[in-house]
């Protein structure tokens, strides 16, 4: 495992779309890996549009599809039911800046992203919260 | 670059290298350094005295030694990765009493193997059986060892647990980019040959037309037209174009041979266009870097090797099975709570110290008292994303249909890489590559599909590559770390903000605790960071413990 993974993968992955900016005056668009719902769309940015998508795409691979968490030598919290996110500001905080072992994602997301994808589990897994995030809501968090 | 732009790590030491060799006049490097340390920071000295060969390649310079009696002194030590067992070692053979606790079933941690008849059950319960025939095997983790290891190489020396080379760099790998050459993969050693000699025929011309007079004495200026010569198979005129010079580094289109067919046919170089927008040349830096120059190893059999020379080493004063649940201290020692987790049972574990080498997202769930400056820094640190793939083929078709021994192609599909074993070359029957090893955005979706669809994306997209992926497979296996249930993550991330508020705290004694791990350490990710941790850790609790 190597240490320098990310800033490689950071420095290419802005480099190819440099590239690709300046390429699309005259071609046509490159074949994408992104599947159908925007994942694998690119190494530094989530391509998924939608709460719901973000959610079971990405957010899933630690909190699990059910966001009922796992437990292991140590655990992932459960989202579903979770009465930490009555304040919208905290799970928005948490995935903007990470907590614990968990990293920054939304350093990957749009302001969009990580509104619709708050919002998403703020409304779902038995949360029933009603008020909404907005996108700049998550842009002066950052 | 902008002023003011923060410069990353390649460009200090590029600045320095320029600085080293062009200062004129001459400078003593006792004067360069401190000037550098003054401009540039610590750390930046630090990589030019690496440059000058002055700091140690790792802070391992030889075989700790723990002189002076302990008195029977007692330490407990959480966790058998490297560091827990490094630990366990040299404090046992310096009088210690020690007791290692550790989660999993045997010792080694992220030092893991996955071969034929291993399962694998992640988080979230999907359990896989691997299938891999007899000798196949992928690491997980930590899958090759720099020689300036020095700790780890040590005790591989001293465990009996035999090395082997591990192939980093493959000229007749490819480099590919779905982008470019209509998606076709590219030699390897076609992208560096065209882009050292393109560089070299464009140096040169600037040479020759006194463009770097200001710079270089005309003596000087000839020593390198020279050097560029060979650097980059230049003809006689400074050229690269295509001819024996050039084929002698790309290969010909027709190899040379004996009796009458024995002609060579050179191999037309790419233009200087292609090669320079390609982006490729980004692939050889990589490989250049001191984290992945020859000479590097691997152990034979695997990276379970290591946990294993460990276990008959240390074995005998772990307690498997036991998952940590508080930890507790006082005026008199260490008391930690733990679950037998075959049997459920509640058990205590009591030392009068106590080396944690539990990784920090975990830890950080733990009842743990202890100062606040040290609950932050375990607090402070994410875990990076990391999914690897290991895929099982009928036979070896790299190295049969395309002539690949080991090494690696690099792509910017969502797999990242493709690696081919650097073991049992021409072996009949089924062969294992390593299939993926992505991080990033498609680390994490990769990790949140199930390991069937880890393994058929892995398979989808490298048959871009390799055509012959979707005839010749068999199985695979698939790991995302962030679902391993003893990590939950591949390694510890610092950013330089993190280090200097935590990094200092996270290591330092607290009371009768202290931790040591890769995390612990400025290899984060490696190995060697585990050990020269734990061999900084017993060191300062040896002179605690001898001073008390």
């Amino acid at each position: 495992m190597k240490i320098r993974t990310f800033t490689c993968m950071a420095a290419t992955a802005f480099a190819l779309a440099a590239a690709t900016a300046a390429a699309a005056q005259s071609s046509p668009p490159p074949p994408s890996t992104a599947d159908a719902d925007g994942a694998f769309a690119g190494r530094g940015q989530f391509g998924e549009t939608t709460g719901e998508k973000i959610f079971s795409r990405v957010c899933a691979a630690c909190h699990m599809p059910d966001a009922k968490g796992a437990v292991g030598a140590g655990a992932y919290p459960a989202l579903a039911a979770n009465k930490k996110l009555a304040v919208s500001g905290y799970p928005a905080y948490v995935v903007v800046h990470g907590l614990n072992g968990m990293p920054p994602i939304g350093s990957m997301m749009s302001d969009q992203q990580v509104a619709d994808v708050v919002n998403y589990v703020r409304t779902h897994f038995g949360n029933k919260y009603k008020d909404v995030v907005a996108a700049s809501d998550i842009k002066a968090l950052r | 670059m902008p002023p003011g732009e923060v410069v990353e790590t390649g460009g200090i030491a590029h600045a320095i290298q320029v600085m080293t060799e062009n200062i004129v006049p001459p400078i003593s490097k006792r004067e360069l350094l401190a000037l550098i340390g003054r401009t540039a920071g610590a750390s930046a000295m630090y990589m030019a005295m690496s440059s000058f060969g002055q700091a140690q390649a790792s802070n391992f310079k030889a075989p700790i030694k723990l002189d002076g009696d302990p008195k029977g002194t007692s330490v407990l030590i959480l966790g058998a990765g490297v560091a827990g067992a490094t630990s366990a070692l040299e404090l046992s053979r310096a009088g210690y009493k020690v007791q290692v606790l550790e989660y999993n079933d045997h010792v080694g941690g992220r030092s893991w193997t996955l071969k034929g008849g291993d399962t694998f059950t992640e988080l979230g319960g999907a359990t896989q059986h691997c299938q891999f025939a007899p000798g196949n095997y992928i690491n997980p983790g930590p899958w090759r060892i720099p020689w300036h290891h020095h700790g780890l190489i040590h005790y591989c020396h001293e465990l009996g647990v035999a090395l082997e080379p591990f192939m980093q760099v493959n000229y007749n790998a490819y480099v590919h980019d779905t982008k470019k050459f209509g998606g076709k993969p590219q030699r390897y050693r076609h992208i560096q040959a065209d882009y050292y000699g393109h560089v070299g025929e464009l140096l040169a011309k600037a040479v020759n037309k006194g463009a770097l007079t200001d710079t270089l004495t005309k003596e000087d200026g000839e020593i390198l037209l020279e050097s560029l010569r060979s650097w980059g198979a230049l003809d006689k005129n400074f050229r690269y174009v295509k001819g024996r010079e050039s084929s002698g580094r790309r290969g010909w289109d027709k190899e040379p041979g004996g009796g009458l067919s024995a002609v060579p046919i050179p191999s037309e170089p790419m233009s200087v266009e292609t090669v320079l927008q390609s982006g490729m040349w980004r692939t050889i830096g990589g490989n250049l870097s001191w984290d992945h120059e020859f000479t590097i190893f691997q152990p034979v059999g695997g990276m379970i090797n290591v946990g294993k020379g460990f276990e008959r080493a240390i074995g005998h004063l772990v307690r498997l099975n036991s998952k940590v649940t508080a930890i507790r201290q006082g005026d008199k020692g260490v008391t930690v709570d733990y679950v037998d987790t075959k049997t459920g049972a509640k058990m205590t574990a009591s030392a009068d110290y106590c080396i944690c080498t539990i990784p920090l997202p975990i830890l950080a769930q733990i009842e743990m008292n202890v100062g606040a400056e040290l609950a932050a820094a375990i607090r402070a640190v994410p875990y990076s994303t990391s999914v690897k793939v290991g895929l099982e083929f009928k036979r070896r078709f790299w190295e049969q249909d395309e002539q690949i021994y080991g090494g690696i192609t690099s792509t910017d599909l969502p797999i990242g890489s493709i690696s081919y074993p650097s073991s049992n070359y021409g072996a009949t029957g089924p062969g294992v590559l390593l299939g993926a090893y992505s991080g990033g955005a498609a680390g994490y979706e990769l990790t949140a599909l199930p390991p069937d669809q880890r393994v058929a994306k892995a398979l989808e997209w490298g048959s871009q590559i390799h055509p012959q992926y979707k005839e010749e497979f068999m199985n695979g296996v698939a790991v995302g770390w962030h679902r391993v249930p003893w990590v939950l993550g591949c390694f510890g991330t610092w950013t330089e903000e993190s280090r200097a508020q935590h990094y200092t705290n996270l290591c330092k004694m607290d009371g009768r605790i202290m931790l040591a791990g890769e995390h612990a350490s400025y290899y984060g990710g490696w190995q060697e960071g585990g050990i020269t941790s734990a061999i900084d850790a017993i060191g300062r609790l040896h002179q605690h413990v001898l001073a008390s």
